[in-house]
């Protein structure tokens, strides 16, 4: 009976067909994971502390529904200083539960029946859900390996349509660790300017950026106004258990995002709120040291893969590396469960990420250098014995 | 690099040349040349492994003892610092600011064997004015590493 009581609009979103592969993952025990999009850092210790603080000065009520505006502040100044993007605290900046929700409520708020809405892919998999939801339709733009994952002004261009109203930038990128430098923004800015199109710019990796620093397409020329940014700390803060994002974009689109959020949410944990207060006062030391610590284990592992004789383009952000395997004759998801059951070693397949990540598999460093030396070890052995087969 | 180096070094020693190498983006003959060269001016003074010795057979007792100089005309607290750490016992000297002049660390075998150390050899060293020595009960962290981590992996094996 209550099969049929379920809205229809669930079953529009596809299971995941990787369902299985995690299932067997998580009843496997003595695993060496390589499989984990968060970070392996535990918070830093005087961010931790603050919260404890806060709980012990009794700040357990609501703040109010935007975020405390003593955090407003903070991230506002952040993104001035990082990224030369500037936003008003008051009116500009939202504090959310992760970003995750920051995609879902920009896709609630904007979306129309019907509207096209342009998701590069490989990416995470939250954006075409979301757009679902919200009675959109999404577009997935292929990226390859030939421009380094990054998203080129023609592929965007050959997927724009009248219904277009949405261009998703995931970058830095999860899976595949793509960025877009300044250049690469320029070129793709050139056609959105043509059109009446909105970013939504998931930046969550941007302090995971590596050889350069992180350009936010907000601070393109002629973007801004068109641009929601939407970061958290999650990952630069290894904050992922405190559940806090932000969005900065035009008043307009955050009023109407607010709205949502106030009847949805209310408002995010205060004591989250306070530690990230922390975090950006104080925490960017720990940022660095972060930041400096998964280059090292970037450079192990792309080193490592090459060794091995599977082809792994140098990604510059996030902590994922995105091995080719084509050349050993095997879909994604075969290699992983094959490595898995005789290595005991977990990667994600590709695949997982869109249809154009076939052919690869995601590895994550969030692991210490030790861990990811026994793991390409591993790998390495399945390699030769599948080349030798 | 060489800052690099060492601090790659400090947190592992085991780790091999062919590795930092690799996560410097520099070559394994520079990783080596690099650290000769700070081997041989003793900016590298040798390679220590932390051990919690309460896991093994051996006992092992930590005092940590407050000395009290009187600092020699010419030479300082240094000559006094360098016939205290002739005592291989000795593991750390350390000349202080504030109440005392000199931590001394020293290892024994048992209590008694510290209180002889200090009675028959310390105290009575010229220039020693005093010695408070005080017993390590248990050890929590030391050189950056935690006596009981919390090893296990709290995130679920597979997250997108």
């Amino acid at each position: 009976m209550m099969e049929s009581m379920i809205s229809s609009r669930i079953d529009i979103i596809k299971p995941s067909g990787i369902r299985k592969f995690f299932d067997i993952v998580t009843q496997m025990e003595d695993v060496i994971s390589l499989g984990v999009g968060e970070p392996d850092f535990a918070t830093p210790w005087h961010v931790r502390e603050e919260a404890i603080y806060a709980l012990e000065k009794g700040r357990t009520n609501y703040t109010s529904n935007s975020g405390l505006l003593e955090l407003r502040q903070e991230i506002s100044r952040y993104l001035a200083t990082s990224y030369q993007i500037n936003y008003k605290p008051e009116t500009e900046v939202l504090v959310t539960v992760g970003a995750s929700e920051a995609i879902d409520l920009a896709m609630r708020a904007l979306i129309n029946p019907g509207d096209e809405v342009l998701i590069p892919e490989p990416s995470y998999v939250s954006y075409s859900p979301c757009v679902i939801l919200a009675g959109g339709v999404p577009v997935a733009v292929p990226t390859t390996e030939k421009t380094d994952f990054r998203l080129t002004s023609a592929d965007l261009a050959s997927c724009i349509t009248d219904k277009t109203k949405i261009l998703i930038l995931p970058y830095p990128n999860n899976p595949t660790g793509a960025i877009m430098d300044r250049e690469n923004l320029i070129d793709i800015a050139q056609v959105l300017r043509q059109h009446n199109i909105l970013i939504i710019s998931d930046e969550i990796y941007s302090e995971l950026t590596y050889d350069g620093e992180h350009v936010s397409i907000a601070a393109i020329e002629g973007m801004y106004d068109r641009t929601l940014v939407i970061n958290g700390f999650s990952k630069s803060f290894a904050m992922t258990g405190w559940r806090l994002g932000y969005a900065a974009g035009p008043e307009v689109l955050i009023a109407a995002m607010t709205k949502i959020h106030q009847y949805a949410i209310m408002c995010c944990p205060t004591i989250s709120q306070y530690a990230a207060v922390e975090a950006l006062r104080n925490g960017m030391d720990s940022v660095k040291r972060m930041q400096e610590e998964y280059d090292r284990r970037r450079k192990l592992l792309v080193h490592g893969f090459n060794e091995i004789g599977l082809e792994c383009f140098e990604p510059k952000g996030a902590f994922y590396v995105f091995p080719c395997i084509r050349s050993l004759n095997m879909t994604s998801e075969e290699f992983c469960d094959q490595l898995l059951k005789t290595e005991r070693v977990a990667v994600v397949p590709g695949n997982a990420f869109g249809d154009s990540g076939e052919g690869y598999i995601r590895c994550s460093y969030a692991y210490s250098l030790a861990n990811l030396q026994t793991a390409l070890e591993r790998i390495g052995r399945f390699v030769a014995r599948v080349k030798q087969a | 690099m060489q800052q690099k180096i060492l601090a790659l070094l400090e947190t592992n020693a085991r780790i091999s040349t062919e590795q930092i190498g690799i996560v410097l983006g520099i070559s394994q003959a520079e990783v080596e040349a690099e650290i000769k060269k700070l081997e041989a001016d003793h900016t590298i003074l040798g390679y220590n492994t932390i051990v919690n010795w309460e896991k093994t057979d051996r006992e092992v007792v930590t005092a940590l003892i407050e000395v009290k100089v009187t600092p020699q005309r010419g030479i300082g607290f240094d000559k006094i610092a360098e016939r205290v750490y002739q005592y291989p016992e000795v593991t750390s000297v350390y000349l202080m600011s504030g109440g005392f002049d000199l931590t001394v660390v020293i290892e024994g075998k048992s209590m008694k064997e510290v209180a002889l150390f200090v009675s028959q050899k310390l105290a009575p060293m010229d220039s020693i004015l005093s010695c408070a020595t005080h017993f390590v009960l248990k050890k929590y962290k030391q050189n950056g590493f935690v006596y009981t981590p919390d090893e296990k992996d709290q995130r679920a094996a597979i997250w997108l």
